[in-house]
């Protein structure tokens, strides 16, 4: 029996009246919503993603865009998404692929804290007159300053290892060559060298594009090894090895064989076409001290030059998971929550498996301040960082930087229609089709991150200097200056947060 | 809000307790009556090796058992009294100082360099956070804290300090923010031989808090000040900073300051900036630490607080107000005002 | 001009300076390194690139040669876990055993192993033009071989072993290269993704330079292993996860 088709995602029309035929829709859309028959534009809506593509390029907003424009019986519990993904399943008894992060409407912690600012007892600091201080140092620091005096000269002992200067707490998550497109990855990485700060490469290998930014490259090692030889792990500026992802904690990804293109195939070593499966684990690592080993080994090849950070996805076990990283010469921990975006992952993972990463943060730099050792290590955090605010949060609840990574895409166009995976991106950034990627212009692209990264400095600053702070060190792990609205006990408890009006 | 003031005799020559009082009464608009304090070192000379733990007690029943048992478990109790108090009209006594004499058996404490400050230290952080009706607020050797609810004249007067003689004195006079009239939220705030007064704000309090309990110091006093006590204790006694890296540590130069510094000194400076960046203090404040080897005041960084440094022969002044300064000594010599950050020293010479 | 060998007795040494004098002697073209007493080290021969060779008296510590690129290290012992890890090119030819995840994510040289190898040996080795990682294996190989293969061969020669491996899993997830195992595999232990297929002439004439190599170093008569009597496991599909999903 068939069971038929199921309504419209999203519903498209044109204002006849407004439309000039310019035809940009059709030449725009790549998932063929618009064809020409008889000088008339057809649509056809259902292949629509709501990427606004062809919204965005009209030069009349004749576009208009309906989203659910069939109604189901409405029902709590049976919403329209779980019956559709029922019928989904019972069609191809597959496993349900989504695009970007976790959708599901759980509450944001974000949103239920409030930042604190100066009245009276201390004054606000104006950064635009004082001085402001946003620089952050990643790396190992040491527990205690050793140094030795000779006749009133101080002599250091203490050697630092090295770490990486950032201008601003703010950079950019890895996103692989392959994943998005080259034109996109080279307006990251202009971005972060003009800003002062730095991006991932993802686990796909470095383009000799991006060469010329490479002091600014967080190279990753990820359990494919793609694109992993010595020549790679020295051309970073750290090299960073993933164990798992916001969202798709604890199984691997795999890069379908369409998108490894020529050039994805030379950046990873790997053959064209074929899947670039990254497993579950890396298999040289089964325990926390195979992690040391991986740790150690990767600072050996490049002589203990390179910081080395690593990567974990916020589950339940994230402090203690963390606080063994912390004991394995890594020089920071990078935390990814469960909003952390994707190009493709089970939806069932995307939606359901992870924590957020407010209580990861708060749990990890708590166990680590228990042990004494939170500031010999740093932490970084990233899953669904959206604006200064949260960042600034983030900081207060102890981490030292944060990732970005949805966001700085949605600065080169992404509108989060979800379907990175199909590698048809309008807006050239999750494709490898050469005519889709040429629609970035990477000086432009770049300078749209970079507005938005100096963006959120700005309001960084402004929210610090309010709160009458004028290092960033002084916010990091200042949970004084959080408030819980509205969050429970528990939560508060996890947060060592007090409630608004406490 | 708050005035604070403190002197030291590099020679060690001993001063009273009554022209310190003079001068902290002259800036009671900087406070409220809700709360003033002294310290003085070198004020028992009878009990020269005794930590002298000041305890305020709410009765002298079941606090006062439970520290006395605390104590005689953990060393001798040398000589112990109620502190000698004089009732005013303007002060009510809502606690019993009380002192005790005390050496800790050094035997006790083990992994530690210094044991019989380990023990007393462990002891204070023990006692207050669980003995109810007990607060240690002054516990280092031949020094003691004199604190009160009140107006600066009146709680000289209800300890009588110009019967203390110390050749180092600091004063606080408070106006409250964050804990009003409670006895214990008044300075000076000491722990073992540090001693501080503070005038401002710490708005890093969060972030430095964090860093002394996560090296096992616990916050009880509910006030920002208690902090600057342990990062002193923490980074001098623990980590053998002197006072001047101490105060570069807690109000370090500016990043692009340290850029420009010789490399050798940059590297210095950016080693102890990463290294305790947690300790880095922020907000307004004006703050003068004593330890027996001498005093140091400092400001924050951009300079929100006021301090004036006075200095007659082997005296040495660091204040809120100038007047306060010549009201205790009308023949000072140099006045002048430290530089944001930097740290004023005066250091006795034995 | 010829450049003395270097020997270096490791005894009791950590490894951060050994292998900072290895390197420091492969910067000064030394063109021979002999390291006695070696016991534990890890990381020997790490990053490091040339066309040295490193002579290794003792048992090395785990990933040994790891991200390696040209030279050759010849073991007199045994070595530990994952030798070979993610190596580039250059090759290891072990007088030995060796342990779990040998040649993992290798994707270039050899590894040579004339005694056994533990499990998940080659697992993801991958290759790309040029490159083609080989592994081979004197002795018998325990579970998961070639687990995830990406590339590059694997020959495991079961010397004194009947069958030449019997433990499951082999080739499981495979969808790129060959496993090449020495007489007949039964059906049961081949993991999920991989085919076995006849193993012809034409593989015979491809492999054998690889066979007569290691009979070379090893001491071994090739004669007796020159003929088709070897299973070869393939992947059914270059694109194992093409059917798994479906889009939302």
């Amino acid at each position: 029996m068939s069971l038929g088709s199921v309504p419209l995602k999203y519903k498209i029309s044109i204002d006849r009246e407004q439309c000039m035929k310019c035809m940009r829709c059709v030449d725009n859309c790549s998932y063929g919503v618009y064809r020409v028959e008889d000088d008339k534009i057809l649509i056809d809506s259902r292949k629509c993603t709501a990427c606004h593509r062809c919204m965005s390029m009209c030069p009349r907003d004749a576009i208009m865009l309906q989203e659910k424009p069939v109604d189901y019986r409405s029902h709590p519990l049976w919403t329209a998404e779980a019956r559709e993904d029922v019928i989904n399943q019972a069609r191809t008894g597959k496993i349900i692929l989504a695009g970007m992060g976790n959708a599901i409407d759980y509450p944001i912690i974000f949103d239920r804290l409030v930042l604190d600012a100066c009245q009276v007892t201390n004054p606000s600091i104006d950064p635009l007159r004082e001085p402001m201080e946003l620089r952050t140092y990643l790396g190992k620091k040491p527990a205690k300053l050793e140094f030795t005096k000779n006749n009133g000269d101080v002599e250091l002992s203490t050697k630092l290892a090295p770490n990486l200067k950032l201008d601003t707490p703010i950079m950019i998550g890895h996103m692989s060559y392959g994943a998005i497109s080259l034109n996109a990855q080279l307006s990251l990485a202009k971005a972060v060298a003009k800003t002062g700060t730095f991006m991932g490469t993802g686990e796909g290998g470095m383009h000799d594009a991006i060469y010329p930014y490479q002091d600014h490259m967080i190279v990753q090692i990820a359990s494919g090894r793609f694109g992993v030889d010595i020549n790679y792990l020295e051309r970073g500026a750290a090299i960073e090895i993933k164990v798992g992802q916001g969202a798709k904690p604890g199984i691997g990804g795999h890069l379908p064989g369409e998108k490894v293109c020529s050039d994805v195939s030379c950046t990873r070593m790997i053959p064209l076409g074929s899947d670039a499966i990254s497993p579950a684990p890396h298999h040289d690592i089964y325990s926390i001290e195979d992690l040391a080993q991986l740790v150690r080994s990767l600072k050996e090849a490049t002589n203990w030059e390179k910081p080395v950070f690593v990567k974990i996805a916020a589950v339940h076990n994230v402090a203690a998971i963390a606080a063994g990283i912390a004991r394995s010469s890594a020089d920071a921990v990078v935390i990814d929550g469960f909003r952390g975006g994707t190009g493709a992952a089970p939806k069932v993972f995307r939606d359901n498996v992870g924590i957020p990463i407010e209580a990861a943060i708060a749990a990890v730099d708590q166990k680590l301040n228990d042990q004494g050792i939170r500031n010999e290590i740093s932490l970084i955090a990233s899953g669904g960082i959206r604006n200064s605010a949260d960042l600034a949060k983030s900081i207060a609840l102890g981490a030292d930087a944060i990732y970005i990574g949805t966001a700085s895409l949605i600065a080169l166009g992404c509108r989060v229609c979800g379907n990175c995976y199909r590698g048809l991106c309008p807006w050239g950034i999750a494709t490898q089709r050469s005519e889709l990627v040429e629609r970035i212009d990477p000086q432009v692209g770049s300078q749209n991150v970079a507005n938005l990264i100096n963006a959120w400095t700005l309001e960084l600053s402004e929210l610090m200097g309010a709160a009458g702070l004028n290092s960033i060190e002084s916010l990091r792990g200042n949970r004084e200056r959080l408030r819980g609205y509205m969050l429970d006990e528990g939560l508060l408890n996890v947060l060592k947060v007090e409630s608004v009006g406490a | 809000m708050c005035g604070i003031i403190g002197v030291i005799d590099r020679t060690m020559a001993r001063m009273d307790g009554s022209s310190i009082k003079k001068a902290l009464g002259l800036m009671d608009e900087r406070g409220s009556g809700e709360g003033a304090g002294y310290v003085a070192y070198g004020i028992y000379p009878d009990y020269p090796d005794c930590y002298a733990i000041h305890v305020f007690f709410d009765n002298l029943l079941e606090p006062k058992s439970d520290v006395d048992k605390i104590l005689q478990k953990w060393g001798r109790i040398v000589h112990q009294e109620e502190i000698p108090t004089y009732e005013q009209p303007g002060l009510k006594k809502e606690h019993i100082p009380w002192r005790y004499f005390f050496k800790p058996y050094t035997d006790l404490m083990v992994g530690t360099t210094n044991p019989d400050d380990d023990n007393v230290k462990r002891l204070v952080m023990t006692i207050n956070s669980n003995v109810e009706g007990a607060l240690v607020f002054s516990s280092g050797i031949n020094l003691g804290v004199f604190k009160a609810s009140g107006w600066p004249e009146d709680v000289a007067n209800f300890y009588r300090i110009e019967d203390y003689k110390g050749y180092i004195w600091l004063a606080h006079n408070r106006y409250p923010t964050n804990t009003a009239g409670w006895w214990g939220g008044a300075h000076p705030f000491n722990l073992l031989d540090w001693s501080v007064v503070h005038n401002g704000e710490i708005t890093s309090y969060g972030t430095n808090r964090r860093y002394v309990e996560s090296n096992g110091y616990k916050c009880t006093m509910s006030t920002d000040t208690e902090v600057v006590a342990y990062l002193f204790d923490f980074l001098g006694r623990r980590h053998g900073l002197p006072s001047d890296m101490i105060v570069e540590a807690l109000a370090p130069p500016f990043w692009d300051e340290i850029d420009e510094m010789p490399e050798k000194q940059e590297e210095f400076m950016r080693t102890l900036r990463l290294t305790y960046g947690p300790a880095l203090m922020n907000g307004p404040f004006a703050i003068v630490v004593a330890t027996k080897d001498g005093i140091v005041g400092f400001t924050d960084r951009i300079k929100l607080r006021p301090l004036v440094v006075g200095e007659n022969g082997a005296r040495l002044y660091i204040s809120s107000e100038e007047a306060a300064i010549r009201v205790m000594d009308p023949e000072v010599e140099k006045i002048y005002m430290p530089r944001a950050g930097e740290p004023v020293i005066g250091s006795v010479v034995e | 001009m010829e450049v003395e060998p270097l020997v270096i007795d490791a005894k009791g040494m950590h490894y951060t300076p050994l292998n900072k004098m290895i390197r420091a002697a492969v910067a000064s073209g030394v063109k021979e390194i002999v390291l006695n007493n070696v016991l534990g080290q890890r990381f020997i021969g790490n990053g490091l690139r040339g066309d040295a060779k490193i002579i290794i008296n003792g048992v090395p510590g785990g990933d040994l040669g790891m991200f390696m690129s040209g030279p050759e290290c010849e073991i007199f012992g045994d070595a530990e876990h994952a030798p070979g890890n993610t190596m580039d090119k250059g090759s290891l030819i072990i007088h030995g055993s060796a342990g779990d995840a040998v040649a993992h994510s290798m994707r270039g040289g050899k590894v040579f192993v004339e005694g056994n190898i533990g499990y998940r040996g080659g697992i993801h080795m991958k290759e790309y033009e040029d490159k083609r990682p080989i592994l081979a294996v004197g002795g018998t190989s325990h579970a998961f071989l070639g687990e995830y293969m990406a590339g590059g061969l694997i020959l495991v020669l079961g010397i004194g072993h009947e069958p030449a491996v019997r433990d499951r899993g082999i080739g499981s997830g495979i969808h790129g290269g060959e496993i090449v195992i020495r007489g007949d595999v039964n059906d049961k232990l081949l993991g999920v993704g991989a085919t076995k297929v006849l193993f012809t002439e034409d593989d015979l004439e491809r492999l054998a330079p690889v066979i007569e190599e290691f009979c070379e170093r090893f001491d071994l008569d090739s004669s007796s292993f020159l003929d088709t009597n070897y299973s070869r496991i393939i992947p059914s599909s270059s694109r194992p996860f093409a059917g798994k999903y479906t889009w939302d």
